[in-house]
């Protein structure tokens, strides 16, 4: 078994991201990966109301959460690859805004590792998303929810 | 030290970062808050409910009890949506 990477690929940036192609780089040359667990996460256009969402970010506390979340998913699970790339700046229902490729020997730990990053990221990562109103009037800050805390909390009851 | 703002603590505000000089009985986080909305009818909105503003001390997340003194940046902002 080849050792586990000491550093996760993370990205913060305003540009669009190929999944495919980072899943493809994630495992290249690599003969023992089983598993591959790739998360995209998109704008809605929550029935028609919204035209885009503005995404703020703290720059350099985002990257660094992240790849702090991201180092706490590899010391829980033996990965053996992980990416996380998060978009700022304006994005319109359909595009992409967050990606996080897992890859490991089996499925259980790609999965779990995967779901692990997004439920942190949601509570942890600064970044906050306005709304752009497709009628024209003024959007608000989207309020955190309680389930995603919910989410984040039932990992420190030992998950993993 | 710099004050940072982001989302709507900083539309409140009407800054996005400045410096600070607190007395030095303002010890920890919160009492950074409750030292900040005092400063005007912008930072009395942005802090007028303490429990949902998180706080950072030098790009790392800070509890409320967090003490400030070695802080080079601070920065204050609402619950995260990002993801």
């Amino acid at each position: 078994m080849q050792p586990p990477p000491d550093s996760p690929t993370v990205r913060v940036q305003a540009e669009d991201f190929d999944p495919s192609r980072e899943e493809t780089s994630l495992t290249a040359g690599r003969r023992d990966v089983g598993a591959v667990v790739s998360f995209t996460g998109l704008c809605r256009d929550e029935d028609g109301t919204l035209a885009a969402l503005e995404l703020e970010h703290y720059p350099g506390m985002a990257e660094e959460e992240i790849l702090r979340v991201a180092r706490e998913a590899l010391s829980r699970w033996p990965l053996v690859g992980l990416t996380v790339i998060h978009r700022h700046g304006v994005i319109r229902p359909g595009e992409r805004i967050v990606l996080v490729v897992a890859a490991a020997r089996h499925r259980g730990e790609a999965f779990a590792a995967a779901e692990f990053l997004m439920d942190y990221l949601k509570t942890r990562a600064p970044f906050w998303k306005k709304e752009r109103r497709a009628d024209g009037a003024e959007g608000g800050w989207v309020a955190a929810k309680g389930a995603d805390d919910a989410a984040a909390a039932r990992w420190e009851r030992g998950g993993g | 030290m710099k004050a940072v703002y982001f989302a709507w603590v900083r539309e409140r505000i009407g800054l996005s970062e400045e410096e600070i000089a607190p007395p030095r009985e303002v010890e920890t986080v919160r009492q950074l808050v409750d030292w900040l909305a005092a400063r005007g009818e912008g930072y009395a909105a942005a802090f007028s409910n303490p429990k949902t503003i998180r706080a950072a001390i030098d790009k790392s997340h800070a509890a409320p009890d967090a003490p400030i003194a070695s802080a080079r940046e601070i920065a204050f902002f609402p619950p995260m949506t990002g993801g």
